[in-house]
């Protein structure tokens, strides 16, 4: 379904990613672990078309990604819910929500997809009057994952939803990503409860300084001695 | 007492219009983060638009309102696109430089308008420009009245589209956070245009609306570049309502200005209350809401 293929990333001068390259199949939850300034979200934001990569080809469903602009990448269906929440905090939740709905694709489909992200989340239909930037950091979270489904993804991209919340909220974070994705939305998640995250998902990959350095099943990594030595601390 | 009223009456109807281009400025200010400072040259080729509408066709300056503000809009979407969006696309330039260019940008269209119409001064002298009615003793400009009302439409109107419509939203957004805008499917780059044409286009309608009582020659654009930008610091920067308060608090200094110390200090008054802004509301107008 998504295809990275070999990107280099550069910010300026500075090369972030080298030779990148994993698969997204359809329908399943791929999740991209790796430590702090690994490149995770760099990635996600090449995918997005916010940054281009200097090389490699990115593509989804067999069209190239990365010759598009961010707002034609959404038309397709990749939605990117992007690092540290991003909702528009002067607006309210409802604004918010119906932002994510900007597409021609996803518009015609608002009032259902508003319905639906208030059955998922119901704490944010009680809130929807309220301006966006007095949630909870975990209502924001919400929120934001919410907006992204407003958007109608084939591809939901979510990128550390579990950033700075409580470990209660974590695990009800993945559990909403988890039945977003049981839904029949292919998922791609990024993390750093590399625990939680591998068991939960089907296949990972491992980004370390920039470069891929593992991947397979989600099993397969959780008793990969490397990842439990570096990641898990075992 | 009367002249007092009077005055009121004055500075009220003149902040109506001078809230319409603060909320332009403010538009553009809010989405682009720049200071448009073509602002009022905007204004004045809106306003010789209007002149050229009355005339050679005839056209009463309210039905020019019709052509003035489109045309503006054009303008301002042409301006965005074709000299500022590719500013921002070079990296090794600030976003600060588009300021500089949209000064360049004034000095064009000034000197443009007086290569076509010379430098002399023009009015467009219409059956209600000089009438007036009477409350009381207090009289009321026709003119500036059906401005007024008209300002205070235009101004709902835009509070309409900021609020409720898609295009609103997506506006508040990209001001808010671009990068985020573009990830939710806006077209980034559409939206600036827009807010740009919408700018001019309210600077327009301010324009044409004075013309019946005003004068025009093409240096006219400066002072009122000054006057949007004295509203918009005002308003708090970036408060559409704040610009709204700060235009008829100009509009207000301005009568009281001319009334209680002369004709002659009507741009001093503005001045003065922009720097006493500066040093002691530096916030501005409270921002009530950021819309
Ligand atoms: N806008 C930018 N300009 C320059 N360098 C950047 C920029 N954004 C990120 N970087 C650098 O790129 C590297 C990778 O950053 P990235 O945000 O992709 O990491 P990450 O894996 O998402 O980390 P985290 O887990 O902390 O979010 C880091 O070294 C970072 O300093
Ligand atoms: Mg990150």
């Amino acid at each position: 379904m998504l295809e990275v293929d070999g990107i280099d990333v550069f910010y300026g001068d500075a090369q972030v990613l080298w030779d990148v390259g994993f698969e997204v199949r359809p329908g399943e939850l791929f999740v991209l672990v790796g430590a702090n300034g690994a490149g995770k979200s760099t990635a996600l934001k090449a995918i997005s078309s916010l940054i281009r990569p200097a090389r490699g080809r990115i593509q989804f469903e067999g069209e190239a990604l990365h010759a598009l602009e961010p707002h034609q990448v959404v038309e397709r269906g990749v939605v990117h819910v992007p690092e540290g929440r991003r909702l528009f905090p002067e607006m309210t939740v409802e604004e918010n929500l119906l932002l994510g709905a900007m597409t021609r694709r996803a518009k015609a489909k608002r009032r259902s997809s508003l319905e639906w992200v208030y059955e998922l989340f119901p704490r944010l239909q009680a809130r929807r009057r309220q301006p966006a930037g007095t949630l909870s950091g975990g209502e924001q979270q919400m929120a934001a994952v919410g907006r992204g489904l407003m958007g109608q993804p084939r591809l939901l991209m979510v990128d550390e939803p579990s950033l700075g919340l409580a470990p209660i909220l974590v695990g009800e974070i993945f559990s909403i990503v988890r039945r977003v994705h049981e839904e029949g939305v292919t998922t791609l998640m990024i993390e750093q409860n590399v625990q939680q995250s591998l068991a939960v998902c089907d296949r990972a990959c491992v980004l370390e300084n920039g470069r891929i350095v593992l991947h397979g099943s989600g099993q397969q990594l959780l008793h990969n001695d490397q990842v439990r030595a570096a990641y898990l601390g075992l | 007492m009367d002249v007092f009223l009077q005055t009121l009456v004055a500075g009220v109807l003149k902040g109506g219009l001078y809230a319409l281009i603060g909320a332009g400025m403010t538009l553009i200010m809010g989405v682009m983060r720049i200071i448009n400072l073509a602002h009022g040259q905007m204004m004045m080729v809106a306003m010789y638009i209007t002149y050229v509408c009355f005339h050679y066709w005839g056209l009463d300056p309210y039905l020019a309102l019709f052509i003035s503000m489109p045309a503006l809009f054009l303008l301002g979407v042409g301006i965005q696109k074709y000299t500022l969006n590719p500013l921002l696309k070079a990296e090794s330039l600030l976003p600060e430089n588009q300021v500089l260019m949209t000064v360049g940008i004034g000095m064009v269209l000034t000197e443009v308008i007086r290569f076509i119409f010379t430098s002399n001064y023009l009015s467009v002298k219409t059956g209600y420009s000089d009438a007036a009615f009477f409350l009381g003793r207090i009289s009321f400009s026709v003119a500036l009245t059906i401005a007024f009302g008209i300002a205070c439409a235009i101004t709902a109107f835009l509070f309409w589209l900021l609020v409720k419509t898609d295009l609103g939203r997506s506006i508040r957004a990209v001001a808010q956070d671009e990068e985020a805008a573009a990830l939710m499917g806006i077209h980034v780059e559409r939206i600036r245009s827009t807010a740009m044409g919408l700018g001019a286009a309210l600077a327009a309608a301010a324009g044409t609306l004075l013309l019946p009582v005003y004068y025009l020659y093409p240096d006219i654009g400066g002072p009122f570049t000054r006057r949007a930008f004295i509203i918009t610091v005002l308003g708090g920067l970036g408060s559409t309502v704040g610009a709204i308060g700060g235009g008829l608090v100009l509009g207000l200094a301005e009568a009281f200005g001319a009334t209680y110390i002369g004709m002659a200090s009507e741009e001093m008054v503005g001045l003065i209350i922009f720097l006493a802004v500066l040093l002691f509301l530096p916030e501005g107008l409270k921002r009530l809401t950021r819309v």
